[in-house]
């Protein structure tokens, strides 16, 4: 392994790159992210130890993927129940690690761990080529707005490193990704097992001319959010502890500043900025993005948890229906007239399916067929949703923050969507 | 924005959410750095003010320093203290003497915990677990429920996207909040550093030792360290490859212990 790439010692989370490894079951996540931890030295001797115990109790080879499943049962079955979160770290940056199970069964858990990434790490075996769940996690992860990623042929020494074999599936899972509108970052050829083309260049594939993973990870450019960007300030809570009214809540986008007039929707309430509060915090006249402050207002307005703040100049949308591209978790279908109660922001608001517009097979990403009205489980489809009062939004592809939302059907959330456009 | 920053936000936005949610809700504080760092976020969130109890399950076994910093910071911080003990096992002669620790922790650490949320009625705990102490911790989710049984179901965890968490269970059951969830152990450190919270003293090394969790006297033990200052803590960890709850008896004593405590509700 290369000392140069790498430093030595596990450190904090700093401003931690948050990455999440999918794909099918058996395609190796988990052993690939347990061989990174352990060619960053990001491994406590300790747990190495307790690993190396489990598999000679067991008869079986140092399993790396049991760095990452703790449980009893992830490690009988080989499957990777529930996300794990892990953290490595190179010269360049912190990364955190989400493995995401693979399994069908788990599919909520996979998007769960998903969602929250910058980057994402889809998997596929060079023996197996695409699977159905290779390309449904594509289809998912376009749904969730990650956008940068790679493509890694794993277990390339099973198919004796050979490049038709990559060429193969490159040029098949091109065309998936294409049509999702995805053009991953780079196509790696790698073998987790080995140790190929993770941290170092192997000589096993000199036709391969680019970077190994965790160079071509190091290299990406970070996106950064930005003030320039409209303000939106949902309100979670209202807190009176003693003669100030303190608005809470964090800021999703944009950036606010005391004396600016800020308008409050739905309600069309506005006030000016008094103050921005924090405790035990240098006093500060401006907040940005990712804050989680408090504000007080110039004069006393009743509002309350579920509106969003914006500058009047740059409005979100105020309407009772939009069109939304979802994927559904439920175990019952989806159906024309369900009642679901609609989470955006802070905003929790009871909500019809209007429509069913079409269902898409997300593996094929073809239409499920012409009539098909109803979404079943691991499904994603394009429906139109009428709320009981008006919500505010944005088009995700504007204001990611505050066009997404999910569905609780029965007290579970089932289901998580995007906003495509008003209905 | 730095990275502390970044962690703080995210734990008072979920806190706020959990205050929000739920209607009975309470802190477990085991004086420890991590409950203590979450005490301190709570007042961030809440401007000063801890607007629920402090609950500290007592085994009646801590070190002498726990109990004193107890009394200290829960007055100083105006905090609604509630200690609950397991009264019942510890009169059946439940100790470390006689028991293994894991029958030891599931006793006065669990069932105490039940016995205090039958007593109050709580259905949202907010506790000061981070990912990074152990390998079933790491699966854990910000709200994570447990049925009337106290159990974890890990097989079947509600997703949560996009800062959505699900907070509507059932009556029966309580939803465990967990807002140190993504911190780092020398996260935890530098926020002590940077905000000057007070710590209890025995984290601090003397005579070549220190302890760098804190439990249950007979089963926590101290680590070889000459850091003596928050500094040197943090410089400490920046180079050990041991493990943080190395010192920690009940973690090791069966192979996936944790996994069978934290299952049958163990925090």
């Amino acid at each position: 392994m290369s000392q140069q790439v790498l430093e030595k010692k596990i450190e904090a989370s700093d401003d931690a790159l948050r990455i999440v490894f999918v794909g099918h079951v058996d395609h190796g996540k988990s052993t690939l992210v347990g061989r990174i931890l352990h060619e960053t030295d990001s491994i406590l001797p300790s747990k190495l130890k307790y690993v190396e115990e489990i598999c000679r109790d067991r008869g079986m080879r140092f399993e790396y993927a049991f760095l990452l499943d703790a449980l009893e049962e992830e490690q009988d079955q080989g499957v990777t129940i529930d996300v794990s979160q892990v953290i490595f770290k190179t010269k360049k940056r912190t990364y955190r690690v989400i493995d995401a199970p693979g399994h069908k069964e788990f599919l909520k858990n996979m998007i769960s761990g998903a969602s929250s990434a910058e980057v994402a790490i889809l998997l596929i075996d060079a023996e197996e080529g695409m699977r159905e769940q290779t390309k449904r996690h594509a289809t998912i992860l376009s749904l969730l707005g990650v956008r940068n990623i790679f493509v890694i042929i794993n277990k390339m020494d099973l198919v004796g490193y050979k490049k038709q074999v990559f060429d193969q599936i490159k040029s098949d899972y091109s065309k998936h990704l294409a049509s999702l509108k995805i053009t991953p970052k780079a196509y790696i050829p790698i073998s987790a097992y080995v140790g190929d083309n993770i941290t170092s260049k192997t000589s096993q594939m000199p036709w391969y001319e680019g970077k190994t993973l965790l160079e071509s990870l190091d290299n990406l450019e970070r996106h950064k959010p930005s003030e320039e960007r409209p303000l939106r300030f949902p309100l979670q809570d209202v807190y009176k502890f003693d003669k100030q009214r303190i608005f809470a809540g964090r800021i999703e986008d944009g950036a606010v500043s005391v004396g600016d007039e800020i308008l409050f929707l739905p309600s069309q309430k506005t006030g000016i900025v008094k103050s921005i509060e924090k405790w035990h915090a240098p006093a500060q006249t401006k907040a940005a993005a990712g804050e989680s402050i408090g504000i007080t207002l110039e004069d006393q307005i009743f509002v309350e948890r579920g509106e969003i703040a914006c500058h009047a100049k740059t409005k979100p949308i105020v309407a009772s229906s939009f069109v939304a591209n979802i994927f559904w978790m439920g175990n019952t279908h989806l159906m024309k007239g369900a009642k679901c109660l609609l989470k955006l922001t802070t905003q929790d608001v009871e909500c019809v399916i209007d429509s069913v517009v079409k269902v898409i097979n997300s593996s094929t990403l073809e239409e499920v067929s012409e009539t098909a009205r109803e979404v079943a489980k691991n499904e994603v489809a394009e429906i139109v949703i009428q709320t009981k009062r008006p919500v505010v939004f944005d088009l995700f592809e504007q204001v990611a923050e505050t066009g997404r939302f999910v569905l609780v059907h029965e007290g579970h959330v089932r289901g998580g969507g995007i906003i495509l456009k008003k209905a | 924005m730095d990275h502390l920053d970044k962690l703080e936000n995210q734990s008072i936005f979920i806190l706020r959410e959990a205050y929000k949610k739920f209607d009975k809700l309470a802190c477990l504080w085991s004086m420890g750095k991590d409950s203590t760092v979450l005490l301190w976020l709570a007042r961030k969130a809440f401007f000063g003010r801890v607007p629920f109890p402090a609950v500290h399950i007592d085994t009646t076994f801590k070190f002498p320093e726990m109990y004193e910093y107890r009394e200290k910071y829960a007055k100083e911080w105006e905090l609604n203290l509630i200690v609950g003990v397991n009264q019942d096992a510890i009169d059946r002669g439940i100790n470390y003497q006689n028991n293994d620790p894991i029958t030891v922790c599931h006793e006065l650490k669990t069932v105490g915990l039940q016995q205090a949320i039958g007593k109050d009625k709580w259905n949202g705990l907010i506790v000061g677990i981070r990912r990074d102490e152990d390998g079933t911790r790491a699966k854990e989710k910000f709200f994570s429920p447990r049925n009337i049984d106290f159990e974890w179901d890990y097989k079947d965890q509600p997703p949560e996207l996009w800062n959505q968490f699900q907070t509507d269970f059932d009556k029966n059951a309580h939803v465990r909040i967990h807002p140190l969830l993504e911190w780092a152990e020398i996260d935890v450190w530098r926020y002590v550093e940077r905000e000057n919270i007070p710590v209890v003293s025995l984290y601090f090394a003397k005579n070549g030792k220190r302890y760098r969790t804190l439990g249950c006297q007979p089963i926590t033990k101290p680590i070889d360290s000459n850091a003596d200052t928050i500094e040197k803590i943090i410089e400490e960890l920046k180079n050990t490859k041991i493990s943080e709850r190395v010192g920690r008896e009940q973690d090791h004593s069966q192979r996936y212990a944790m996994q069978k405590l934290r299952a049958k509700g163990y925090m």
